[in-house]
């Protein structure tokens, strides 16, 4: 199948701004389900609110737009009814380590089969450029306007601590890798966490003077770099991309089946 | 793998926005963007079918048909 094939014609053009990273993941993220050959059916796209979440309006398959924060928790409500879907959670950076930062953690502790897609471009774009927890010490945004004295989350630290058996990060200029890792991730049977630098050059390219979506490409292409690799060493400043943790452990959905198991023995 | 023939560069001009990434990576500089910001091929024969432009474009607007794609 081609990738439009996954995609509701009737609504492109997109919202999105001109150059805006998020259609790159949405680019990647179509790709990805293609080389996977599932069927649209047993997709689930579970989205909350921001620039980043509309994507679940864009992708033909089962879809829900939710409310801000909250997509982790409709996926586990979903997921938990019916284990067989891949469901797959794009959020944004605020929504969903700001707003929905609680129900990121505790997904992840419960280690639930959902694919938690975070778009991060260190922003709230569609509200008009605030501040976000993964805007980071010294960048300019509406609500900062002489400076972000926060310092940013570091996602895929938080992610490996709160307990994600998969977290992988990298780029919008990087789409061969991120089609890899969301591929992978979507095949993870656990919580997987994919975080995607990706370019706002509308509020934060601007507040910033980080200049075009190209320019800002051109940045993730320079500062980031593979995990472990010999110029991290060299120049520790750079962002580092690949698979941090990808490891077996039990998913919820079969544990939970189990209590019920248990609870039922002897009884019809 | 025989390499790919280039057929052509299937650009749907209403949803290309004209933010020039597909124009900026191409590693054989084909594209350029018109007098409207539309991209288009100026170079069609230096293209080598490598399809970045069509994994980066945030639009969905580009797309590069071969013969091999048949």
């Amino acid at each position: 199948m081609a990738i439009k094939d996954f995609i509701r014609e009737r609504f492109f053009p997109h919202i999105w701004c001109p150059g805006c990273g998020h259609g790159i993941v949405l680019n990647s993220l179509l790709r990805a389900i293609e080389k996977l050959g599932m069927s649209k059916n047993e997709i689930v796209v579970i989205s909350g609110i921001g620039c980043s979440s509309r994507i679940s309006g864009y992708v033909d398959f089962h879809t829900l737009h939710t409310i801000h924060g909250r997509a982790l928790a409709f996926a586990t409500g979903v997921k938990m009814s019916l284990p067989e879907l891949n469901v797959i959670v794009p959020m944004g950076d605020g929504d969903a380590l700001a707003i929905g930062g609680n129900h990121f953690i505790h997904a992840a502790r419960r280690n639930i089969d959902l694919t938690a897609i975070v778009m991060n471009n260190r922003i709230y774009g569609m509200t008009g450029g605030q501040y976000s927890p993964l805007s980071g010490y010294g960048i300019l945004a509406t609500t900062a306007p002489y400076m972000n004295i926060d310092y940013a989350f570091d996602t895929v630290e938080l992610a490996t601590a709160a307990g994600a058996s998969f977290v992988a990060r990298s780029t919008t200029y990087h789409v061969q890798q991120l089609t890899k890792i969301l591929r992978q991730a979507i095949l993870h049977e656990g919580f997987s966490v994919v975080e995607v630098l990706s370019q706002c050059p509308t509020y934060f390219g601007r507040k910033n003077r980080a200049g075009s979506a190209v320019d800002m490409m051109e940045y993730f292409k320079n500062h980031t770099t593979p995990i472990g690799s010999k110029a991290k060493k060299d120049h520790p400043d750079l962002i580092e991309r690949g698979v941090f943790v990808e490891k077996e452990m039990s998913e919820y959905c079969s544990e939970y089946d189990k209590i019920i198991e248990k609870a039922m023995k002897g009884r019809t | 793998m025989a390499k790919p023939k280039l057929k052509a560069h299937v650009i749907n001009r209403e949803w290309c926005k004209g933010c020039g990434i597909c124009v900026h990576f191409c590693p054989k500089n084909v594209l350029e963007l018109d007098d409207t910001d539309k991209v288009f091929a100026a170079r069609r024969s230096d293209c080598i079918c490598c399809k970045m432009c069509e994994l980066r474009c945030p639009d969905l607007a580009i797309e590069i048909e071969t013969e091999q794609d048949d």
